[in-house]
């Protein structure tokens, strides 16, 4: 039989793959541009026994969402910058709990209400640094529709494979705009789900890492009880201030992404090989470096596209590559200067480094992209 | 086929310029299996003011998701013509509502004004199709999906009741088109 082809959003995209991964559970609170990932699961949810709960504000979204997740249930929220802010206490509070969770943040511009209707890609490093103290990010950035469906699958993969929050980071352009998505059929995609604990709930130990980075997290109302808390902890879960416990649970914190970057990292490299200028660009924004490489090639000029589909972790090993490989790298970003410090943290001046930020919101258009290498080189 | 090609509707927000655009971004990608990306305004204007919808159809993969020069525009109202009606390639086409758009711009493009509204309102009786009516006219100016592509596209979106309606507007718009042409 042939596989389902629709016309369809990349909100409503994020929302059947999310369908696809196995995701009971949504709570969110309606922000543009991101409405129409809760407007599709509140339609589709309660058709697969799932629950969609519209909250009272923001935190109180993410509030749910870790509750949830902690009952078993794969949990997403959408929200954009406004709303991003708002849940950066909880977020914190998912990462140092290990909670799993997806939460899908549809740019705008900013800060505060911004313009509500125009695209940005603001967030970037709020996506990393939005909540307080030292923790690992992982962070999706997709650029088609049929990417952000699949996308949205290895992103709850991940939030199961590492039990942490998943940030998807989309911006406007990506999520309004209707592209074809195929459907892939049951078990084309993979699908991860959690690792129960294989002891018995007398023995269990919610942070216990002695077989693993990765303790298995048992589910509420599965016979198991713990305690739960944003304070640093030992392994049964209770609070703890010896300071070789905390240092040790922030650490694996930490290392349990850094240590699996293989598994995390995930670019498009696009005629790269003989690049003498590489576009750095994620989202929407790597659409127009495409384009530009494909003119710039037409005319002789070697250009090439670094897409980071993961965004955080950053690439730090593969940039630095391209940093001294190319004369320049150009940095096209719809925001005044966030993955570009980046990008030039890891070239340590090995090659130059600039930027076309854009915040009119209007998209970052491929001749701008072509005048600026061409400025460059 | 272009590599890229590019399509405007414009016209006043609440006239179903934007289900225009997903219907022919369905008839290249759905029913041909080309590649394309339907965007439109967004905004607190799309409603009343004026409003478009843009498609871009290609053989192959399409990066850049929004215009950059179209190939062919529709401008259903003077407001959507004077707002939306640039940007038109060297060559291009301009299809206009001619009660609506008294004033029709110069340029290096090639002007087609067919009665659309009149059309849906006269002829078949009900405004609601004057997106369909427009849709078939410019599936004839552009040929840039079959006829018949465009038609299974858009009885594939509305209820059975009014399939002959949006049959015979779709019908309509595209040989008005091919009759303003000959």
């Amino acid at each position: 039989m042939a596989k389902k082809v629709a016309l369809m959003q990349g909100n409503e995209a994020c929302a059947h793959g999310a369908l696809y991964a196995g995701c009971n559970f949504f709570a969110g609170y309606p922000i543009t541009p991101s409405t129409e990932v809760a407007e599709v699961l509140s339609n589709e949810l309660p058709k697969v026994g799932g629950k969609f709960i519209q909250m009272e504000d923001e935190i109180g979204a993410t509030a749910a969402l870790i509750g949830a997740a902690l009952t078993g249930a794969k949990a997403l929220d959408a929200t954009s910058g406004p709303g991003m802010s708002l849940k950066q206490e909880l977020i914190g509070y998912a990462c140092i709990a290990e909670v799993p969770c997806v939460i899908v943040n549809v740019q705008r511009g900013g800060p505060s209400t911004g313009m509500p209707t125009g695209p940005g890609q603001s967030d970037m490093q709020q996506a990393m640094w939005g909540t307080h103290g030292d923790h690992a990010a992982i962070a999706i950035s997709p650029a088609s529709c049929q990417e952000i469906y699949e996308e949205t699958v290895r992103a709850f993969n991940l939030a199961e494979k590492y039990r942490m929050p998943v940030q998807l980071q989309l911006d406007e352009i990506c999520a309004h705009m209707r592209e074809p998505v195929t459907f892939p059929e049951p078990g084309e995609l993979e699908v991860i789900d959690r690792e129960a604990p294989t002891v018995s709930p007398e023995d269990y130990k919610p942070y216990d890492d002695s077989q693993g980075q990765i303790p298995p997290l048992a589910s509420f109302g599965s016979g198991y009880r713990y305690h739960v808390t944003g304070l640093n902890k030992a392994a049964d879960g209770f609070p703890t201030t010896k300071a070789e416990l905390v240092d040790a649970e922030e650490r694996r914190q930490i290392a349990k992404v850094m240590d699996n970057l293989d598994d995390i990292l995930k670019n498009e490299e696009y005629q790269l090989e003989d690049a003498e200028v590489v576009l750095f660009a994620y989202g929407s924004t790597s659409r127009s470096a495409r384009y530009a490489v494909n003119e710039l090639r037409k005319e002789g000029i070697k250009a090439g596209l670094f897409r980071p589909i993961t965004v955080w972790p950053f690439p730090d090993e593969r940039v630095a590559e391209l940093a001294e490989q190319a004369k320049a790298i150009v940095c096209p970003e719809m925001n005044l200067g966030q993955m570009v410090r980046e990008v030039e943290r890891v070239a340590k001046g090995a090659c130059l480094v600039s930027h076309i930020g854009r915040v009119d919101g209007e998209p970052i258009n491929p001749g701008q992209i072509i005048d600026r290498v061409k400025e460059v080189l | 086929m272009a590599e890229r090609y590019e399509i405007r509707f414009s016209g006043a927000g609440g006239q179903g310029l934007i289900t225009a655009g997903i219907i022919l971004a369905e008839a290249a990608s759905i029913v041909e299996g080309k590649s394309a990306v339907q965007s439109q305004s967004y905004g607190p204007e799309a409603r009343g003011g004026a409003s478009k919808s843009e498609v871009i159809i290609s053989d192959g993969p399409i990066d850049y998701p929004k215009a950059t020069i179209v190939d062919a525009c529709l401008a259903m109202t003077q407001v959507a013509c004077d707002k939306y009606a640039n940007g038109i390639k060297p060559g291009g086409l301009l299809l206009l509502d001619e009660d609506f758009v008294p004033n029709v711009p110069e340029g290096d493009f090639k002007v087609v004004r067919v009665p659309i509204m009149r059309t849906a309102q006269e002829e078949i009786g009900r405004a609601i199709v004057a997106n369909v009516v427009a849709l078939g006219a410019m599936i004839a100016l552009t040929g840039v999906v079959a006829k018949e592509s465009g038609l299974k596209a858009v009885l594939s979106r509305v209820p059975e009741a009014f399939k002959d309606l949006n049959e015979k507007a779709y019908n309509m718009g595209f040989e008005k088109v091919k009759a303003a042409m000959a």
